[in-house]
Parts: structure tokens; sequence; C-alpha cells
């Protein structure tokens, strides 16, 4: 498809989704407290975003993914919370 | 339009939904054994979930002349306690031979413990001592890349194990090409929030090619939508892909890989 098909097909999903983001930063700034790890790694996923090359979905996920190699000794839990804690939370 | 849902869990879901899937142009679903929501309390537990695959989910969809398809294991979720695992993993056998099992799954990690890969190993072994085809879940989010990479070296450590036999779901964007380049299958699951959207599902097909590639819904007692693949049909065509090609992905290529077990035998 055609850099114009793929905005009429996308642009406003995808201009929802921005502000949706910016709204939810607003929110976070606005609350009380100490934010936990996920705030500082959303922040730094964002700046994926301004890679220059068609691979920031990829990028994305990788910042927020556990970069380690070695089977960990025991489960903290059964969830997911969507980014890594780090070394030092196992 | 047809398609074959590759991967649901429709214990959890209503009587209603198959009659949608139906019409949607649903030929057949397959249903891999996962977690409940909770813990069950003992082997006893799981024997009874197989008998449920087996036997009474293939007639509730057969009302509605779906032919139901089954994977069966020890989830993830409940994989730390290995004990309970080995346990249940030796019931597995007895149920092998029924009409509408396809093979072990979902086996896979959780959270990449040592003990979830003990019990994922245990399953590659069931599969490989009785020729059974395996379906992977990898992890969820943070902990789907360093699963996904723990979970075929697994695979590749067992020289009895065919990637063309294997089929491994919830890639997403950073674990599609690993999968693919080492041979097996990859699935990829439509989810409202996690995993990915139709549009990024539709863009791997695009970027990564889909010679081997299924689309699922993965439908569960949580957030998830049963037509997810017919809808991601829908987006297809709206990004201007032929139903030659839509037909493939969606109809012909499940049917590619399950056609491996010659139980499965829609066509």
């Amino acid at each position: 498809m055609t850099r114009q098909q793929l905005l009429d097909l996308y642009f406003m999903d995808a201009r929802s989704k921005l502000i949706d983001i910016a709204a939810f930063l607003d929110r976070v700034d606005r609350g009380e407290g100490e934010p936990d790890f996920r705030l500082a790694a959303f922040r730094k996923a964002l700046e994926e975003l301004q890679r220059g090359e068609p691979v920031r979905a990829k990028s994305v996920l990788m910042s927020l993914s556990d970069p380690t190699t070695e089977p960990i000794a025991k489960a903290p839990g059964k969830g997911a919370v969507g980014a890594w804690p780090g070394q030092e939370a196992h | 339009m047809r398609y074959i849902e590759p991967h649901g869990h429709m214990v959890s879901r209503t009587t209603d939904d198959y009659e949608a899937m139906v019409i949607a142009g649903c030929r057949a679903v397959c249903e891999p054994a996962f977690w409940a929501g909770y813990d069950r309390s003992g082997p006893q537990g799981f024997y009874d979930y197989f008998c449920q695959l087996t036997d009474y989910e293939p007639k509730r969809a057969a009302k509605f002349g779906l032919p139901h398809f089954t994977w069966l294991c020890i989830n993830p979720k409940e994989s730390e306690d290995v004990q309970l695992a080995q346990e249940v993993i030796a019931l597995i056998p007895q149920f092998l031979d029924k009409p509408n099992v396809l093979g072990i799954g979902e086996i896979g990690l959780n959270k990449n413990t040592h003990n979830e890969l003990k019990v994922l190993e245990q399953h590659i072994d069931l599969a490989a001592r009785h020729e059974q085809l395996i379906l992977v879940h990898t992890p969820h989010l943070e902990d789907k890349f360093k699963g996904t990479r723990l979970i075929l070296d697994a695979l590749l450590a067992d020289s009895r194990i065919k990637p063309e036999r294997c089929i491994i779901d919830h890639v997403e964007e950073h674990t599609v090409q690993m999968v693919l380049d080492a041979g097996f299958w990859a699935g990829i699951t439509l989810y409202p929030e996690s995993k990915t959207t139709p549009p990024r599902a539709i863009d791997m097909f695009e970027v990564y090619g889909g010679q081997r590639v299924w689309l699922n819904s993965a439908c569960d007692w949580g957030r998830s939508d049963p037509l997810a693949v017919p809808k991601t049909a829908i987006e297809m065509r709206r990004r201007g892909h032929s139903d030659e090609t839509i037909d493939r992905l969606v109809f012909q290529n499940p049917i590619r890989f399950l056609s491996q077990n010659p139980r499965f035998n829609v066509r």
C-alpha cells in the first residue's frame, strides 16, 4: 500500500492512541507518591519511537523485555507486568 | 470466508460463541490444554479436564457441525510444582489415542524458571516418544523474548524433534524472526490488549512472509475475542490482500500444519 493509503487507513486510530499515551503520562504526573520501575521503562521505550527505521515495534518490545539468558531460581508469581524490573528484583 | 481456529480455549466460552464462529466461517477449532485461572488441587483435576477436552467439548462443538480437536499437557503456569507436573504427564499417554487429540500442548514457559524448563523438557520427551506434534506457549510480556530463546534451545537440543512439527505460539515482532529462522511454525495471537492486534499481525505477515504462520484468537476466560481471526481477515481485505492470500493464511496454513497428524481430516 502507498503511504497515503496507510495514512487514510490508520492515522485516526494512531492519533487516538497517541493522545491516550499523552493523557496517561499527564495523569501519572498529576498523581501522588513515587512511581515504580514501570514508568521509567515506559519513558525509555518511548525513545524508541524516534528511530528512523521501520523496526520501532520490535525495539519497543525489546526495551520492555528481560534481556538475561539464564532461567531464574523461582517464579515470583504467575503474572507479568509488562516491563522488566531489573536483575535485582530476582 | 472459511477459516480454522487453531487455538481456542472453548471450555471457557459460551455455546453462543460456537454458533457465532460457525456463522463466521469456522471449519474446525483446536483447543490446547491451559491454566484454569486457578491452580488445580491435584492430578485428578487434570484427569477430569482431559476427559472434558476429549469427550464433552467435542460433543458441544458437534451440535453446530464444528469439528473439535485438542492438545494435552500441564500448562507452564502450573509447572513450578515439578512433582505435580510429573504426575499429570504420566496421565497423558492414556488419552493420546482419543480421536480428537492432535499432540502435546500448549507447553512452554511462564516465568522462565528452572522448574518450568525441567517440565518443558519432560513434555518434549513425551512428545518425542509418542511421535506427537507440539504446540508451544511463549511467555507473556517482559518474559517473552527470554522465554522464547530458552524454548527454542530446549527443542533444538532434542535431536528427535523436527521443527516443522512444532508451532511456537504468541510470537510478536521481537520473536517471530528467531522462530521462523530456526525452522519452526509461528502462531500469531490476536488479543485486544496484550500479544498482537490485527494490524500488527498483518504487518508481521507482510514483513516476514506467511509460509509457516497461522493466526489464532486464543480466546479464553480473559479479555479475548473468539472472532478475532475472521475480523483480521476483514482487515487484510482493507489492506488490499486477495481472497486467495487470506484463505491461505487463515485456512490452508493451519491445515498444512495440523494435517501432519492424520486425525486432522478437515479439508
